[in-house]
């Protein structure tokens, strides 16, 4: 039995719970990344529960700190232009791939283009990826510039009418200035072709309060539609992301949990909860 | 985003100040606010509680010896400070060089945490310091992780061993075992084994990593750890721990902005030392692990060593002494003058940076982030754009002289104005400072600030009022007479 079930359970029939349950609940919660703040906020809210409506009443509570916006991937008029960005390390070359995959075998037809041209050998990971999900990667050479690789792509992905094109970028840290910069250079110059329908930045499931930062960060810069919560496989909760979209209204949109092409899913708000709580 | 720590204690300290002696209900209310201070920065919770009651049992042991004042604050920040510097650099030491090459030593850690990329700072750390590393591909599993790390020792100049193409082909027990054979005899006397990212639930992975470790019984197995880590942090190093093992502690992308509570929560309860950091994108950027500077970041105090460190570099110490000499002798402040501080001023990096550094400056973080960089650029760009006549002597500047200055800095006559006014007015009190007996230096003192700069008029520009307030002589004997007068 997780600890929502059995903090439910203490709670029942009784009109308060005692401290002591108080304090298991915000272990829980801090203990899944949601950060003092949002936890408290939680808190508050769930002080004033009682009785057999007690589940149902802290689901609500925790639904209503999600976002309302739309968890869909925005309908584009032509090609629907999907912006992959985040911190290093975070997984975006995989969830472009994945996500290329996912839409793939939905049948939608899909390009990649390879915008990382930074990191070592991230080119050669997403053409690996190309060939083994058989979707078509567009690339510049190591060390090109992003933008002129996004802008060719965006050019070819508009003559082939093809219906996705996924961009992928360098990983980059929120705080490095000139970095999110050309981020927005890479977005202007694809814009000139094609309209950008998605930003989805992509946030690692153990990362701590750190990613507030990012997504605001990044939501400044480039103004993100969604976020991508990735290596939900493991021990970390992702609590993170529902902090985010409590605070900045960015709704999550998918969610990666494995090393495979089929790993990654549409955002379940029911399952992520429950998982944030029943560890 | 967040308040600092320290944001937070001067709020509290500055209250507790105005009462008078803390007393146990105050430590009580200051370790709450640690807590979620140490939250934020993403310390696991059980860390937290414990560090906590250590904190408020030596802050009330130490209380009694407090004397009343400020520095009750400050006592109580230091106990902290000490504490944390204590956790994360208790078990400090280098890496141990086997009695017999190759030194082995075996890189594991999450997915993304910067494996492949810290192998190869690694390698060319000790490339640097006379050692032969060779690098090995034992990461099979993400597509193109060994061109990764093929890309990276050719950058760095190190040898890679990869016989295997990876991308699920090859096994990584195996390679490792070949490499320890083909080091020993081509006489490499440390390997580097970067392994695949693994997560600390995936049973079968973690047996990989097990098998290679025994393979090739390294005498250093590092924990790789992204400093943006949150409080997984704890069930992540305790499975690695209990799995593969490990003797160290790498912290990576510190040049974020995260604080790195991961850091006190792994030191704290794997015991074992943290003992590199890597903190940009660039092979370089890799060094020993410093517990006091990521105490100081834990804590959100400002990185003074860092700030003087940039100061040292950017106010060369020869026009500091020619500035003193100047004011010594009794010649004027120019332009010119104010012209050279701004210069060393952008030298040392962006204000809001420099400001964020201070200590303390946690509470005045607002006016920090609203500060308006480019305000010293356009001051800049009005002196440039004036003649060294015009600088020395700023009385020649009529209509005509600030109509061309304006439109040489691309600027309103206005501004020209404004600027000609706010330093004439400073000049004036640099003056009457002057006569009031050698005042410029030892205010710049008073105000920890370089030689030269204190006196500047960027600080009384800003805000003429506490400038004037500082005219009174630091001198006791004088203050007093000034007073009386």
């Amino acid at each position: 039995m997780g600890i929502f079930s059995k903090f439910v359970a203490k709670l029942k029939g009784q009109s308060t719970a005692d401290p002591l349950d108080w304090k298991v609940l915000e272990e829980e919660l801090l203990a899944a990344d949601l950060g003092p703040k949002l936890t408290a906020e939680i808190l508050k809210s769930a002080q004033g529960l009682k009785g057999d409506d007690a589940l149902t009443s802290l689901t609500q509570i925790l639904n209503s700190h999600l976002s309302g916006k739309s968890r869909a991937l925005s309908d584009a008029n032509t090609v629907g232009v999907v912006l992959v960005v985040g911190v290093n390390g975070t997984g975006k070359t995989t969830s472009a791939a994945k996500l290329a995959n996912l839409l793939k075998s939905s049948g939608f037809s899909v390009m990649l283009a390879a915008g990382d041209t930074f990191r070592a050998a991230a080119v050669d990971q997403l053409q690996t990826w190309g060939a083994r999900i058989g979707v078509s990667v567009i690339s510049g050479k190591n060390g090109a510039e992003p933008a002129a690789v996004a802008f060719d792509a965006a050019v070819a992905a508009k003559e082939s009418k093809c219906n996705f094109l996924i961009i992928d970028t360098a990983g980059r840290l929120h705080n490095k200035s000139d970095l999110m910069a050309e981020l927005g250079k890479v977005r202007r110059v694809v814009e000139k072709t094609l309209p950008i329908s998605e930003v989805l930045l992509v946030i690692d499931a153990t990362t701590g309060q750190n990613g507030i930062a990012q997504a605001k960060i990044f939501a400044e810069a480039v103004d993100v539609t969604g976020l991508i919560v990735t290596k939900l496989d493991g021990s970390a909760r992702g609590g993170v992301a529902l902090a985010i979209e409590s605070a900045l209204d960015i709704p999550i949109k998918f969610i990666g949990n494995g090393e495979g092409e089929r790993d990654f899913a549409p955002f379940e708000p029911g399952q992520y909860l429950s998982g944030l709580i029943n560890d | 985003m967040f308040d600092s720590l320290s944001t937070k204690l001067t709020g509290v300290f500055s209250s507790l100040r105005s009462r008078g002696k803390i007393n146990s209900s105050d430590i009580e209310n200051t370790c709450a606010d640690i807590r979620s201070a140490l939250l934020e920065s993403d310390v696991a919770l059980s860390v937290v509680d414990s560090f906590i009651d250590l904190i408020r049992e030596k802050a009330l042991a130490a209380l009694p010896n407090l004397q009343s004042g400020s520095n009750q604050a400050q006592a109580i920040f230091e106990i902290i400070n000490v504490e944390l510097i204590e956790i994360l650099g208790g078990a400090a030491r280098r890496i141990r060089f086997a009695k017999n090459p190759p030194t082995v030593i075996m890189l594991a850690g999450l997915q993304g945490a910067g494996k492949t990329t810290l192998a190869g700072k690694l390698a060319k750390f000790y490339l640097d310091q006379g050692d032969t590393p060779l690098l090995v591909a034992s990461d099979l599993q993400r597509p193109n992780a060994v061109t990764q790390l093929q890309v990276v020792g050719e950058s760095v100049g190190v040898p890679v061993f990869a016989p295997e193409p990876g991308n699920g082909v090859g096994d990584p027990v195996k390679v490792a075992e070949q490499a320890l054979v083909f080091a020993k005899s081509k006489l490499y006397n440390m390997i580097i084994v970067d392994t695949a990212g693994r997560l600390g639930v995936d049973q079968e992975l973690m047996q990989q990593a097990i098998d290679i470790r025994n393979a090739v019984k390294p005498d250093e197995i590092l924990f790789v750890v992204d400093a943006m880590i949150g409080q997984d942090s704890v069930r992540t190093a305790q499975a690695f721990q209990e799995g593969v093992g490990f003797d160290g502690v790498v912290l990576t992308k510190l040049d974020g902005d995260a604080r790195g509570g991961a850091a006190l929560s792994i030191a704290k309860l794997t015991g074992l030392p943290i003992m590199f950091s890597s903190n940009g994108e660039k092979l370089t950027d890799f060094d020993i692990f410093y517990p006091e500077r990521m105490a100081s970041r834990i804590l959100g105090m400002g990185d003074v060593a860092t700030l003087a460190e940039q100061a040292k570099k950017a106010l060369d110490t020869e026009s500091s002494a020619k500035m003193e000499e100047k004011f010594a002798r009794g010649d004027d402040f120019t332009l010119e003058d104010f012209l050279e501080q701004l210069e060393a001023m952008s030298k040392m990096g962006s204000m809001s940076k420099l400001l964020g550094m201070l200590p303390g400056a946690g509470a005045m973080k607002k006016q920090i982030e609203n500060f308006d960089e480019s305000e010293i650029v356009r001051t800049k760009s009005i002196v440039q754009s004036m003649t060294p006549l015009e600088r020395q002597d700023p009385k020649v500047l009529n209509g005509s002289r600030r109509a061309r200055i304006a439109l040489g800095a691309g600027r309103k006559v206005q501004d020209v104005n404004s600027l000609v006014d706010k330093f004439s007015a400073a000049q004036k009190m640099m003056r009457q400072m002057r006569n009031s007996g050698g005042m410029p230096p030892a205010m710049a003192q008073s105000m920890g600030m370089p030689a030269g700069m204190g006196a500047g008029p960027i600080s009384s520009r800003k805000s003429q009022a506490p400038a004037k307030k500082k005219s009174k002589s630091g001198n006791p004997a004088k203050r007093a007479a000034e007073e009386r007068g």
